[in-house]
């Protein structure tokens, strides 16, 4: 065996054993379990579903629920809105200090007066954001949220459907993260881990 | 005692009565339909959806093929599921409903999806729906519309 393949042999080796005790070695607290090691949140300029364009800032002072979502999509969505309208309502008098939000991935379908209308059928204090392709790229940037277009074959142009992160993300009044919940969290798992934070 | 007889009567009727109606199945072939429900929608809504549980007592496995209803320009089976934390909705093909076994369509997994409402669906209202299976053919059933964000859960309630 030529001496070259036997040295990268041995190479490669010893890359895969470091690569696995590095791994291992690596304490719990590191791993992207979203711990609040992870940057979650920044600042976003979006429109809001009465037309105007708002900023991170219009929301300083309150704990935010912000969900990222699409009114076209009447299966998973409505869950996720109704499990926060219904926390909502369990938090009390509570819920002065937290601002539902809910961010349209769609902003092609999603103009403001559908936004309204979506989110009008959930809770009287529920906000509506879309905007632009390049805002809703940060601020999806910025909440480590994914989220893309999917045209189905046979489908109308207006009957795409989107992927996107299902997460709720619970941040403080200074706009920092605090909490998250996935999908399924029911709304009395959802009022409790907001209320331990307030 | 007449008078009680028909208090009792009509006590039961109001009991029961509603109850009754919720709790429709429909049977065609070897399969019952149970429960269908659909989700109210926002005024300006595109899309809706509808959900229900199939039962096979037969000792073959069926197929739900399709869906139809005049209530929106295109109706399909969809099917949600969760990837790494991603949301994805997708048209589903058909659904199986094993021998002896069930098919249940509900939030967060199968359903039936209503692209292109003619009008929004409001809570309290029905609308009737044709459910096609490969081997048990076709049958009419009645949705009844429950408010939005539901899990079905009154509608369960009524049908126990």
């Amino acid at each position: 065996m030529p001496r070259r393949i036997v040295i990268l042999a041995l190479l490669v080796v010893a890359v895969i054993s470091g690569a696995l005790v590095l791994n291992f070695a690596r304490p719990v607290r590191d791993l992207p379990s979203v711990s609040s090691s992870i940057s979650i949140g920044g600042a976003f300029t979006l429109v809001d579903h009465d037309g105007r364009t708002v900023t991170d800032a219009d929301y300083r002072g309150r704990y935010t629920l912000i969900f990222f979502g699409y009114t076209y999509c009447p299966d998973v969505c409505p869950t996720t809105m109704q499990n926060i309208s219904d926390a909502m309502d369990l938090l009390g008098a509570s819920a002065d200090q937290v601002q539902p939000l809910f961010v349209s991935v769609d902003p092609e379908r999603d103009t403001a007066e559908v936004l309204k209308s979506f989110v009008g059928n959930f809770h009287p204090r529920m906000i509506g954001l879309t905007g632009s392709a390049e805002q809703l790229a940060a601020v999806a940037k910025a909440y480590k949220v994914y989220f893309q277009k999917v045209q189905e074959e046979g489908a109308a142009d207006d009957e795409y459907l989107m992927n996107h992160s299902s997460i709720v993300y619970l941040m403080d009044p200074d706009g920092e993260f605090v909490a998250h919940f996935t999908h399924g969290t029911t709304s009395d798992d959802m009022a409790a881990g907001i209320r331990k934070h307030l | 005692m007449k008078k009680t007889f028909v208090a009792l009567a009509f006590f039961t009727a109001v009991a029961f009565g509603p109850a009754g109606a919720w709790a429709a199945d429909y049977k065609v072939g070897d399969m019952t339909i149970h429960s269908p429900w659909a989700r109210a929608t926002f005024a300006m809504a595109k899309t809706g959806v509808a959900y229900v549980t199939i039962r096979n007592e037969g000792s073959q496995a069926d197929r739900l093929v399709a869906a139809s209803a005049d209530v929106a320009k295109k109706v399909g089976l969809h099917e949600s599921l969760m990837e790494d934390g991603v949301m994805k909705m997708r048209p589903a093909g058909a659904i199986e409903i094993p021998a002896g076994g069930m098919a249940m369509l509900e939030p967060g997994g199968y359903h039936i999806m209503f692209m292109g409402l003619v009008a929004p669906f409001k809570e309290g209202e029905s609308f009737p729906l044709t459910l096609v299976f490969e081997r048990a053919g076709q049958v009419d059933v009645v949705v009844d519309v429950l408010k939005d964000g539901s899990m079905g859960d009154e509608k369960m309630k009524h049908a126990d």
